[in-house]
């Protein structure tokens, strides 16, 4: 018996210079980084604050870190296939061959929603969801540690995929015959299914959180219908989550039923039936779509009212149009795959409900113009973002209606018209709306603004590279150019790929800008500086307290008496304005207690996923045992709880007033 | 300015004449329906997408801070009317489109058959990986990534698949169709012009997939007839055995037809992918499967 399972020399494709060049790449940042750490002496710092910390803002900004990260690795990918597809026509084999290309567009996809949109989008509401509700932290903030750990761990293991093995061959959604053993014997389809699984179980417990936070935690006074409008889309997000992501666990735990164990859910031989995966995928992968967007929507909501100085307008029908979505969303998913040859019956019903969702998020559009009509628009960088958003978005809603129509679909269906409407309202919508997001809140999380002349120049780069790069691709759709070619033989096509590569390159410059603004910003904090707490004349209660706000959010629990609790209590302030405010009395808080629970679990989950992916059965059984003996010893712990004196939390509001008064 | 009139001009102009063998350059009459159909819901949306891009701008700019002549209402934040309004255009829109939807998934319907007074040509088409095998079972003939089809007849494909999935898609006829295996799948399509047109597999399926590449030509009965009867001459014979050296895998495959065709060779193919050797045993015939 082999004590390495299949895991050997060969295993590192040192044969393959891109790789080995990319992995030589990926060691020498983590080596410099953890130099970099060791050469500071912040490792006892980075661990009591950061990695062990259960404080929810903390835990949302590693979110954001990590989607940041991969965002890196997945746009890295995106150059790539822009690269070959320019290079590829007539006789031309481009410089990636057919095994290396088809790892790279399935690692895009992969990475890009699960990775980065996923973990940027949590994070967001991390950090924003506790303080916009008035509290101090999430429901269970151990839990929610251990969620984000697992996301990381799902992360690790990909880009292991990169140095140790190979990455799946069979696209991001693995649809079988093409992810069955038979057909994809390599490790590749492992590092996937592992890295979803482990990632999804992270997301789901992310899920549950989140649902039981914004149901039962809300400053007192915060009715439903008081609630910001991020907290109602983020509870729509995390109600599709839990609902959504058990089937995504099932569906791959079939499918690593059919690889480990020789079952037949999904194979040819056997009775296994292979669209039953298109099936359940799309259930969880059509919900998927809006858990990423509704969140967006909740940002470009509190962006478009902040900055245009009134309230959000017709609160009550985003709220409806916001649950309408989230319902709906599980009603559409066979759009999928029109193409399949179901019955025009089904074709024509699942057609119309999938465009019968455009009716909210058609309201929803209107609702943010009116919003500006009458307002005071200041052009700060994440209105930007909106508005590009809402000008980009409503031609990917379009395109995606077109699609929704089956004969049309008929024409569309895997081809590049289609790459570019995903894209269209991936990028429109949720990259756009997690960077109006990064901008909005990063002075809240770190104290300080983020640099604007960089942030406009980063957001122009992206706008215009996002259209030069996917305008040529519906185009081509329309030539009848699919998805996923290596190579291809109608020259007619190269001159709009090559269009759509320079497209890629303004956007590269626009990630390079975001980068800068990113250093030149930490650069010039102390200019930068929020002393206020409120920097952009905020409505809701997270500006209430300082930027970054403290471990226990809030001095005292703040009252919600209405929508917009902290325009109010401001507008009330400056009525009463001559008063002497009250004196308060501060009393001690007790908070959770830092856990190394969430890292430690991750450590092990990363070595359950890689034992499994290799077949080393006896590192998997230590992965399984050092996991359990963790969470039991977790569950015996005596202390889970700080108390926070009352003298610190009044000796830090003080400074924080005398801030605000200057 | 004048020049960026020129400019636009000359996109639009290059625009379309790249259009020339994709699917806004239809040669039937399904791809044309379908074409008509793309056009029609373009049309309606644009109607109110363009007035949503325009507005925005519009109002982004007019209600700027630094506006002097706007005026500032910060308790404008909801009005009857005008949620009518936002709820009410959309819906328009997605009754106009739906119903384009629902009545077109039932006219194109790709297991629809084409009403026409010609008898149509059946076609079975099995994918192979990575190529594509064209079983006409009236003539008892096989073409391996090249279809022949005289113009004018409706043409009847059952798909399935030997391996994984593909899609069976010839953009400038219309509708493509998944090939999976153990099941056979319909689709009827037609050409009305003579030529020859691109084919392609538009389903990812495997390292050879860019090759799955084959021609349609589109001739006369003549022609056809003609093309039946070479065929029938050379070549070689497709039995079981030769099938089963067909379906190993090989990539970018150039073209060549088999002269005799074993009788049931597609329904023991999908009933192969059935997981029943035995097509005796398989629970459902290729007809009562397709039709579900």
């Amino acid at each position: 018996m082999n004590l390495l399972g299949k895991l050997d020399w060969d295993a590192i494709p040192l044969h393959q210079p891109i790789i080995m060049g990319a992995t030589a790449f990926m060691v020498l940042v983590v080596v410099a980084v953890l130099g970099f750490i060791t050469a500071k002496g912040a490792w006892l710092y980075l661990w009591r604050e950061w990695l062990t910390s259960v404080d929810h803002k903390r835990i949302g900004a590693m979110y954001c870190i990590l989607a940041l990260v991969m965002m890196l690795r997945g746009f890295s990918d995106a150059i790539m296939i822009r690269a070959q597809q320019a290079l590829a026509a007539g006789g031309a084999e481009g410089y990636l061959p057919p095994e290396h290309f088809n790892q790279i567009f399935s690692a895009h996809g992969t990475i890009m929603i699960l990775f980065m949109a996923m973990p940027f989008v949590v994070g967001l509401m991390n950090f924003a969801v506790p303080l916009q509700l008035g509290v101090r932290d999430v429901a269970f903030p151990t839990l929610n540690s251990v969620s984000f750990w697992l996301t990381a761990s799902g992360a690790l293991l990909i880009n292991i995929s990169l140095a140790v093995g190979e990455f799946s061959k069979a696209g991001w959604w693995g649809y079988p015959p093409l992810s069955e053993l038979q057909y994809s014997p390599g490790v590749g389809v492992d590092y996937y299914l592992w890295s979803l699984q482990i990632s999804g179980i992270g997301t789901l417990l992310a899920g549950i959180n989140f649902v039981t936070t914004i149901l039962k935690m809300r400053a007192p006074g915060m009715s439903y219908m008081r609630m910001p409008v991020f907290c109602w889309t983020a509870l729509a997000a995390n109600l599709l989550i839990v609902a959504a992501f058990p089937v995504l666990t099932a569906t791959l735990a079939m499918l690593s039923l059919d690889r480990y164990l020789g079952f037949h859910f999904f194979t040819l031989e056997g009775q296994g039936n292979q669209m039953l995966y298109s099936n359940l995928f799309w259930v969880w992968g059509h919900p998927e779509v809006y858990i990423l967007i509704l969140p967006a929507f909740g940002v470009f909501s509190e962006v478009m009212a902040t900055f245009s100085g009134k309230p959000l307008f017709g609160y009550r029908s985003m709220v409806a149009a916001t649950m309408t979505i989230c319902i709906l969303s599980f009603l559409v998913w066979l759009h999928h795959f029109f193409t399949m040859g179901a019955s025009a019956n089904v074709n024509g019903f699942f057609g119309v409900m999938s465009m019968i969702i455009a009716l909210p998020t058609g309201a929803k559009v209107f609702n943010w113009l009116f919003t500006m009509y009458g307002g005071r628009v200041r052009f700060s960088v994440p209105v930007l973002w909106s508005i590009g958003f809402m000008v980009t978005f409503v031609i990917g809603g379009m395109t995606g209606v077109l699609m929704a129509v089956p004969p049309a679909d008929f024409q569309l269906h895997n081809s590049v018209f289609l790459v570019a409407h995903f894209h269209n309202v991936a990028i429109g919508g949720v990259v756009f709306g997690v960077m109006a997001g990064y901008n909005y809140w990063f002075p809240k999380a770190f104290g300080f603004k983020l640099d604007e002349r960089w942030g406009k120049a980063s957001f122009w780069c992206w706008f215009v590279g996002f259209y030069v790069a996917f305008m040529p691709l519906y185009l081509l759709g329309l030539m009848g150019m699919t998805r996923r070619m290596q190579h291809y033989d109608n020259l007619s096509w190269q001159p709009w790929l090559i269009v759509a590569a320079f497209g890629t390159a303004i956007i590269l410059v626009g990630v390079v800008c975001q980068v800068v603004q990113l250093v030149v910003s930490t650069r010039n904090r102390e200019k930068l500086r929020d002393v206020t707490g409120d920097p952009w004349n905020g409505r809701t209660l997270e500006w209430a307290t300082a930027s970054p706000p403290p471990a226990w959010n809030f001095a005292y629990q703040p009252k919600v008496a209405g929508l917009d609790a902290f325009w109010n209590s401001k507008s009330r302030a400056q009525a009463t304005k001559d008063e002497p405010m009250p004196t308060r009395k501060y009393e001690p808080v007790e908070m959770p207690k830092n856990s190394a629970t969430g890292f430690v679990t991750a450590f092990f989950a990363v070595v359950i996923g890689f034992a499994l992916i290799w077949h080393i059965w006896w590192l998997a059984g230590v992965g399984v045992f050092g996991a359990f003996m963790t969470l039991l010893a977790f569950s015996f712990r005596r202390y889970s709880e700080i108390e926070v004196p009352a003298e610190e939390i009044a000796r830090f509001e003080r400074a924080h007033q005398a801030g605000v008064a200057a | 300015m004048r020049y960026g009139s020129l400019a636009v001009v000359l996109i639009g102009a290059a625009t379309l004449g790249g259009c020339t063998d994709g699917v806004l350059d239809p040669k039937g009459p399904i791809a044309l329906a379908e074409r008509q159909i793309l056009l029609n819901a373009l049309g309606i949306m644009l109607a109110i997408v363009i007035p949503v891009i325009l507005a925005t701008l519009g109002f982004a700019f007019w209600f700027r801070a630094s506006s002097e002549r706007a005026r500032y209402r910060p308790n404008f934040t909801y009005s009857g009317r005008l949620e009518m309004l936002v709820w009410s255009i959309p819906a328009m829109t997605v009754l106009l489109v739906g119903g384009v939807a629902w009545v077109g998934a039932h006219d194109l319907d790709p297991g629809k058959p084409i009403s026409s007074t010609v008898k149509p040509v059946n076609v079975q088409v099995v994918s192979l990986d990575w190529k594509w095998l064209f079983i006409y079972p009236e003539q008892g003939i096989a073409s391996v990534n090249k279809l022949v089809v005289p113009v004018g007849t409706p043409i009847s494909f059952e798909l399935t698949s030997s391996s994984v999935m593909n899609s069976f898609f010839v953009p400038q006829l219309g509708s493509q169709i998944y090939a999976m295996s153990g099941m056979a799948t319909r689709l009827h399509l037609q050409a009305d012009h003579l030529g020859t047109y691109a084919g392609l597999s538009a389903m990812f399926s495997g390292d050879g997939f860019p090759d799955m590449r084959f021609t349609v030509d589109a001739v006369t009965d003549d022609g056809f007839a003609q093309w039946v009867r070479q065929t029938r001459e050379t070549g070689s014979v497709l039995d079981k055995q030769a099938y089963a050296d067909l379906a190993k895998p090989s990539q970018a495959v150039v073209p060549f037809t088999y002269r005799v065709v074993a009788p049931d060779l597609f329904s023991s193919i999908v009933n192969a992918g059935m997981g029943t050797q035995d097509s005796s045993l398989s629970i459902y015939s290729t007809s009562q499967k397709a039709e579900r």
